[in-house]
């Protein structure tokens, strides 16, 4: 960072620059403002603008007289006013937090896990493999839930699997109870605890939020893991690729087993790759809307729902679009919020030399010469 | 002018631009019919950015919603032909005591029976229920093999049909009264019959809607619209059945319709020629084209009547909407019978009451901000 703010003195002392390259600077980037402007930051604005506003969707949401200001209003209605769209709120943003929370380290564990064996010397039919887990990225998202929503039908493929092995599946898509739930039901507490019952945090009583991802959930939650794993394993590839051999070979040399070269060596120094898989993937599984855009007419629809899908809904099917506005910028700081978060736990301790550390050993560096 | 339908198919798209054309003709005034991929979003997306469509579809779920926040020509009382619909659907498109949009058709519910089971069980005409309690009866007769007697979706749009029957409803003299007794009975009825595995939601017969159960021989009755007969005939057309009115309750007979309007934007300069358009389509003589095109009902009481001298096997349908009412829609309705339905896939093992008590108060809170 420090490198990049002391450039332009550097510059003026090379006297490169005078105003006619400035202002052809200017044009050449021009298309590129104009372009990120009207499609990108304008609607961003307008977007906040409309989140302030009780607009209805009619008319223009700007120089309407019949469009008023009304503050956090919005924001009240899905965070701290009681109400059936604080609940619905509150609903989506417990079933994405077990979405995230189960997808992220599950597709992450994965990627790297098919990485590490696509990257093998000794493996045959590299590009086929590599090929077969990338395909369920290239293929669109629709097509999978569809064929997804076909094999876990009550008497789909998935559950006649099972009944070979005498298990009775569930009719999955169908079932809304959380699994979480289940689990205390095998144990006697199929019931809510006395107060827990009761709307808590956005409208949701405690032990929906300890319900865990629906039975339905985990459908989605296997075919997210399912689709993404590919393409991240790419990135993990890439990153085992740039390694090179010779660091292992020098962990060998000096006496470590595979298992310790993986943890030690190996993780490492992936961990640059490791942080854009954790950021990707916390990203798009806090944007979740395709599956439950094509789920949404299934009997569990609705633990299926996500903050996403609900500022859709909001805007479509009950022209609120203040609110669907509203819901659109408290996802942008859960993901925002997050990404810093992990950022923080990654860099604590990072060896390699990004994030947080770099400073320190600076300053540690500056000690000691 | 452009015209959005939420089509069902190409028939209907084709039929719509063939009656369009036609008046086009003596009109002179062109008119782009275009089918909408998602009628809702396109709607939405065509009046914030101005370029809304000159007349379009207008579903009786939303149509509240779209009055009130001032989306709509309140053109239908100017109709020529405004007194010839059925006053259940010219009530279902009233917003603030005025007549909005005209009918464009409309679907009542009815028993659909599968006669090849009903044979098989041996039962006859004669059995044909038209009480609750001999549909209990048919019901346990006709389940067999994991198949059930009775199917149809869990939703409000389905159960909601025996709390009229049972004389209740979701609203009462404009107030809410969802956690009636009334509504509490018919809620325990369907609960029962869940119980002794008479009746089953389509999920749990492997099926996404009540009309692919029935198809599947999975339900040998099942309550649905006009709509399963285009269904059965792509997909199952071995089927072979019949559709009674649907059996009365301890207060009555009782049905839904559902509707769709000719919806015109407010304030549109085309709006003039759009409404002439509309009466146009209204007419009998083209809503019967319609019928004859792609089986709907029509929205006019002489060219219904037509109708079900035409179509023998619909004259359930068009009986229905003699008593037939709307389901509940006012602005804001919509999330409250989205949670509603949800409690209704759990009803086997719920509780009637308290189900029907949380539908009343966040139905109240959505009416109370509804009427500002």
């Amino acid at each position: 960072m420090s490198s990049t703010t002391t450039a332009p003195a550097t510059r003026r002392r090379r006297g490169g620059l005078n105003k006619g390259e400035t202002g052809a600077g200017w044009l050449f980037v021009s298309p590129a403002i104009v372009i990120v402007g009207v499609f990108l930051v304008a609607p961003i604005l307008l977007a906040l603008w409309v989140s302030f506003t009780n607009w209805n969707g009619r008319f223009s949401p700007i120089n309407n007289p019949r469009v008023d200001f009304v503050g956090m209003e919005n924001y009240a209605k899905i965070t701290t006013e009681d109400g059936l769209i604080q609940q619905l709120f509150g609903r989506s943003i417990r079933n994405n937090v077990y979405y995230v929370l189960l997808v992220v380290p599950l597709q992450t564990a994965l990627a790297l896990f098919l990485a590490i064996q696509v990257n093998r010397r000794m493996l045959k039919a590299k590009s086929f493999f590599r090929t077969a887990f990338y395909f369920p990225s290239v293929t669109s998202s629709i097509a999978i839930t569809g064929v997804f929503m076909f094999l876990f039908q009550a008497s789909g493929v998935v559950n006649a699997v099972l009944g070979w092995f005498s298990i009775h599946g569930p009719n999955w898509f169908a079932d809304p109870s959380g699994v979480l739930h289940k689990i205390l039901g095998w144990f006697g507490l199929s019931s809510a605890p006395a107060g827990w019952e009761k709307p808590g945090f956005l409208g949701v009583s405690t032990w929906d939020w300890l319900g865990g991802p629906s039975v339905a959930q985990c459908v989605l939650i296997i075919m997210a893991v399912f689709t993404t794993s590919g393409t991240f394993m790419l990135l993990f590839l890439a990153g085992l690729q740039n390694i090179g051999s010779e660091v292992g070979e020098a962990a060998v040399m000096d006496g470590a087993t595979g298992w310790k070269t993986f943890w030690h060596v190996t993780l490492p120094m992936l961990k640059p790759t490791l942080f854009t898989v954790l950021t990707l993937g916390l990203i798009g599984t806090w944007q979740v809307f395709d599956q439950v855009y094509l789920t949404r007419g299934t009997p569990a629809a609705a633990t299926l729902t996500s903050p996403a899908y609900l500022a859709y809904d909001q805007a479509f099917s009950s022209n609120r679009p203040g609110v669907a506005a509203a819901i659109a910028f408290v996802l942008f700081l859960i993901i925002i919020v997050m990404t810093l978060l992990q950022r923080f736990v990654l860099a604590d301790r990072d060896p390699s030399g990004y994030g947080r550390d770099r400073k320190a050993k600076k300053k540690a560096k500056g000690a000691t010469s | 002018m452009t015209m959005l339908i939420g089509s069902s198919g190409d028939s209907e798209t084709k039929a719509v631009q063939a009656a369009v054309d036609k008046w086009t003709e003596t009109s002179k005034v062109a008119v782009k019919v275009v089918a909408a991929s998602d009628l809702n979003q396109e709607l939405a997306q065509g009046f914030a950015g101005g370029s809304e469509p000159d007349i379009f579809y207008m579903s009786w779920d939303q149509f509240q919603t779209y009055a009130s926040d001032d989306y709509l020509e309140a053109y239908a009382k100017n109709l020529s032909n405004a007194d010839a619909f059925y006053p259940a659907l010219k009530e279902t498109f009233t917003f603030n005591d005025e007549f909005v949009c005209a009918p464009k058709d409309f679907s009542t519910l009815g028993l659909v029976i599968n006669t090849d089971l009903w044979a098989k069980a041996g039962l006859t005409d004669a059995d044909i229920p038209t009480t609750w309690e001999q549909l209990h009866t048919v019901a346990t007769k006709l389940s067999a093999d994991g198949a059930a007697g009775l199917s149809m979706g869990a939703e409000y749009a389905r159960v909601g049909t025996f709390m009229t029957q049972a004389g209740g409803g979701l609203m009462a003299d404009g107030k809410v009264a969802a956690n009636s007794d009334a509504n509490v009975k018919a809620l325990e009825f369907v609960q029962s019959m869940l119980k002794d595995g008479s009746l089953k939601w389509p999920a749990d017969l492997g099926a996404g809607w009540g009309g692919e159960a029935f198809g599947n021989a999975k339900a040998a009755m099942v309550i649905e619209g006009p709509w399963i007969a285009g269904a059965l005939k792509n997909d199952f057309p071995d089927v072979k059945y019949k559709v009674v009115e649907l059996p009365a309750g301890p207060s009555g007979k009782g049905t839904f319709s559902f509707s769709n309007c000719w919806g015109i934007p407010q304030g549109k300069d085309t709006a003039p020629t759009a409404q002439e358009l509309v009466e146009f389509l209204t007419s009998d003589e083209q809503q019967l084209a319609f019928s004859d095109a792609f089986g709907v009902i029509p929205s006019t009481q002489s060219a219904a009547k037509t109708y079900a001298e035409k179509f023998p096997e619909n004259a359930a349908f068009v009986a229905g909407a003699e008593y037939a009412i709307s389901p509940v829609a006012f602005k804001g309705a919509s999330d409250v019978i989205g949670e509603f339905n949800n409690s209704i896939t759990t009803l086997a093992t719920g509780d009637a009451k308290s189900i029907l008590d949380t539908v009343q108060t966040q139905l109240d809170s959505a009416y109370q901000a509804a009427q500002g």
